[in-house]
């Protein structure tokens, strides 16, 4: 055990690769991601943007119970994403449904769930994303298990577990921090700052210099990264995927972004926050950045567009269509054999509904 | 006195409000408390009205806040903490079980927690999974801590000031679906002489319940409210129990709707359900009374069971699983004390023996009215 913790320190300020007026950085000292790479990133961006707004005009439509948008926050979660190789995990939250999307998740399987059908609409083990977690932090310490036993099954697998800034204040996201560290697991914490915690500010959340310190007592090393700049995320997200792979366990990256909308569309912000603090952050918007940068010809652009719309017209159509709720559904899954009173209790639902049935 | 038509929320914000006014060791803190004024605005406007240090924004973390509270309470003050939602004080379990619920007995009455844990709670409002637990039976089960679920804007301002007033901890639970429901309240007047113990007699009336006049003494309600020691030291514990007024609504049920033939026994959300199947069953030609239990412990043996003698029959009404719950002590200990009594065994309609299911199954699972007067078709009238 040594002493010096230097190098678990974040840099001072976070890793920014291109600036806000589409310029690479100078000097930035930072692998820069291939053109390629930030292509794929502007199309996904693109897509998750439509597909963020998608759901936020669905709930309007009262297609979907709620719907937590991380418009504003889509480089994070595309990133996220796209760093991971086909065998690697992702544990997301409530508000990464474009994180999961971006592993191969159907949208509308990706939103089922605030469709008030079913609690995880898609099955994890398909495209290796956990159901995503509502209690805050209590993803952490599995993302941690999973990682831990592939090692043991010597499996390469890396686990990217995804949490927000009120989510660092839980007991969970702690254990899971030294759990990580001392078991040397292959895992990538990536904390969303996004601010807020409902109406909570960071600053209240924490009196840390940045979230990115968290890792330091637990032995994990920190970086902060413009969460807003999908280049530096994808550099700074893949080393740390490739270091965790090559056994140097966990990793703690702290992506600096904002909730450019509501918690949710329950939510009123403006009890909170001033439109102006919002509006200082549209300069800053991810995809906007990186359309800069690239200025790629209109012919690319448009095709991204539309490759955008598809997807959002397949997610109206899947959302649009009602649910017949299955009322053996309800007693199914709860055990692997229902127990007797179960199938008493199914036995009585099935009656009731016989006898209604009946009457109509 | 003041009457006001309030809805639940508002009702429960006045109490919070005029204990805080009353009581300068109140403290009100939890998630999103502060400026939002709660998710469901039950604390709006108190860190406006009473500053930071009265009402405030907390860590996201509810073991946090009730261990935090525990420590306050140890010293001093009276803490109202929120747990956002009834799944999200799970991870608070550890301190409510070990700790708020354990305090007294183990300092061997040294030191009480006069704290309360407000929880919106259940289901009913087509929320998303971890947003309508029933979680009342965990509370109920263990030693050491009260628990109430008002049904009604009145005993929520009522049970809450109580609550405030306890010595011992409260989970307070706060049906979600009936946050909104309107009714006229009777306020307890706020003492302006602050904090003398003879200005802060209180006396809080109830709602009526019902107009013949059952034996329910709840109905009319005598409050004192615990003092601080003017040192502001924690007296709390010894000192406040004595002075509190034995007839409260902390510990009593009441009749909210009088019937002869049967008696559905219900709390919190769903009294209404059992108030609306009551009034389907009267139109069907049967008389169904309808008790609200207001405090689930303490259990109020003697009312439940003066009405259950009295029909004969009883169902009891639940949106929690049945299994190993509430309803299944109810059913257990008015058996126990009613037998003689009983014209057939008593049913219970819970919800089902499943995690409770996403919104566009909830009608399926909760207790509704035709599932109810089935139960109560069941109670074996042929002989009547
Ligand atoms: C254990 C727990 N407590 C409370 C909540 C209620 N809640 C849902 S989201 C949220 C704020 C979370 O903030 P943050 O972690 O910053 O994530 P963000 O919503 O900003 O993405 C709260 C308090 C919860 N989901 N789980
Ligand atoms: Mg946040």
């Amino acid at each position: 055990m040594t002493g010096d913790a230097h190098h678990l320190l974040p840099s001072a300020t976070p890793v920014t690769l291109i600036g806000i007026d589409g310029h690479p950085v100078a000097d930035s000292g930072r692998t820069f991601p291939s053109d390629a790479d930030l292509r794929r990133a502007l199309a996904s961006l693109i897509t998750a943007r439509r597909l963020n707004d998608q759901a936020y005009a669905l709930v309007r439509q009262g297609r979907l119970a709620v719907y937590p948008s991380s418009h504003g926050q889509e480089a994070c979660q595309v990133a996220a994403a796209q760093v991971l190789d086909d065998g690697d995990w992702l544990f997301p939250t409530y508000r990464d449904t474009v994180a999961a999307v971006g592993r191969g998740v159907d949208p509308v399987e990706a939103l089922t769930l605030l469709k008030g059908d079913w609690h995880c609409g898609w099955d994890p083990y398909e495209h290796r994303v956990a159901p995503h977690a509502t209690p805050l932090a209590t993803q952490l310490p599995h993302a941690v298990g999973v990682a831990h036993a592939a090692r043991l099954r010597g499996e390469p697998t890396v686990v990217m577990a995804l949490c927000g800034d009120g989510g660092t204040s839980e007991g969970d996201f702690h254990e899971a921090l030294n759990f990580a560290a001392v078991l040397r697991a292959p895992v990538v914490f990536l904390i969303q700052n996004n601010e807020y915690a409902i109406s909570v500010p960071l600053a209240r959340q924490t009196a840390a210099p940045s979230l990115a310190y968290k890792g330091i007592g637990y032995g994990i090393p920190g970086e902060r990264v413009d969460g807003n700049d999908v280049a530096a995320l994808l550099t700074v997200l893949g080393e740390a995927v490739a270091r965790a792979r090559d056994g140097e366990g966990p990793q703690l990256v702290e992506a600096h972004t904002y909730r450019m909308q509501a918690h949710t569309n329950a939510d009123d912000a403006t009890r909170y926050r001033t439109d102006a603090e919002v509006e200082a952050w549209v300069e800053r918007d991810p995809i906007t950045r990186l359309t800069r940068h690239l200025d790629l010809p209109a012919a690319e652009m448009a095709a991204m567009a539309d490759e955008a719309e598809q997807v959002a017209a397949h997610l109206r159509d899947g959302l649009n269509r009602d649910i017949e709720p299955d009322p053996a559904r309800l007693f199914a899954d709860v055990y692997a054999t229902p127990t007797p009173q179960l199938r008493e209790q199914q036995a009585q639902l099935a009656d009731e509904l016989a006898r209604e049935g009946a009457l109509g | 006195m003041t009457h006001e038509k309030l809805t639940m929320a508002q009702a429960l914000n006045r109490a919070l409000r005029d204990a805080m006014a009353e009581d300068d060791t109140v403290v009100v803190f939890g998630e999103d408390v502060g400026a939002l004024g709660g998710v469901f605005r039950v604390t709006d406007g108190l860190t406006a009205e009473f500053g930071e240090d009265r009402c405030f924004d907390t860590p996201l973390a509810e073991s946090g806040i009730v261990g935090v509270a525990v420590g306050m309470a140890m010293n001093g003050m009276r803490p109202v903490v929120e747990m956002q939602f009834d799944a999200f004080a799970y991870p608070a379990f550890e301190q409510i079980v070990s700790h708020v619920a354990k305090m007294r007995n183990r300092t061997r009455g040294r030191v009480a927690l006069p704290m309360v844990i407000r929880i919106p709670y259940a289901g009913g409002i087509g929320g998303v999974e971890h947003h309508c637990d029933s979680s009342e039976s965990y509370y109920a089960h263990t030693p050491g801590l009260h628990v109430v679920a008002p049904s009604t804007p009145g005993d929520a301002y009522t049970l809450l000031r109580e609550s405030i007033a306890s010595p011992d901890p409260v989970v307070f639970l706060e049906p979600k679906k009936l946050y909104w429901a309107k009714e006229e309240v009777q306020l307890t007047p706020v003492s302006s002489s602050g904090r003398a113990m003879e200005g802060r007699e209180t006396e809080a009336r109830l709602t009526p319940a019902s107009s013949s006049g059952r034996a329910v003494e709840g109905h009319e309600t005598e409050a004192h409210l615990t003092p601080a020691s003017s040192s502001g030291r924690a007296v709390a514990g010894h000192e406040a129990e004595a002075r509190l007024t034995p007839v409260s609504s902390i510990g009593r049920a009441v009749v909210r709707r009088e019937g002869t033939d049967a008696t559905l026994i219900a709390y919190g959300p769903s009294v209404p359900v059992a108030l609306e199947a009551a009034e389907v069953a009267d139109r069907e030609g049967r008389s169904l009374q309808v008790v609200d239990l207001r405090s689930i412990v303490p259990f109020d043996d003697e009312t439940v069971c003066a009405a259950v003698r009295s029909t004969g029959r009883a169902v009891v009404v639940a949106e929690a699983s049945g299994f190993a719950s509430v309803s299944s002590e109810i059913v257990a200990r008015v058996t126990e004390r009613c037998f003689h009594s009983l014209a057939a065994p008593i049913r219970r309609v819970s919800g089902f023996d499943i995690p409770y299911p996403p919104p566009k199954y909830e009608h399926l699972h909760l207790p509704g009215v035709d599932r109810i007067l089935d139960a109560v078709d069941d109670l074996q009238w042929e002989e009547s």
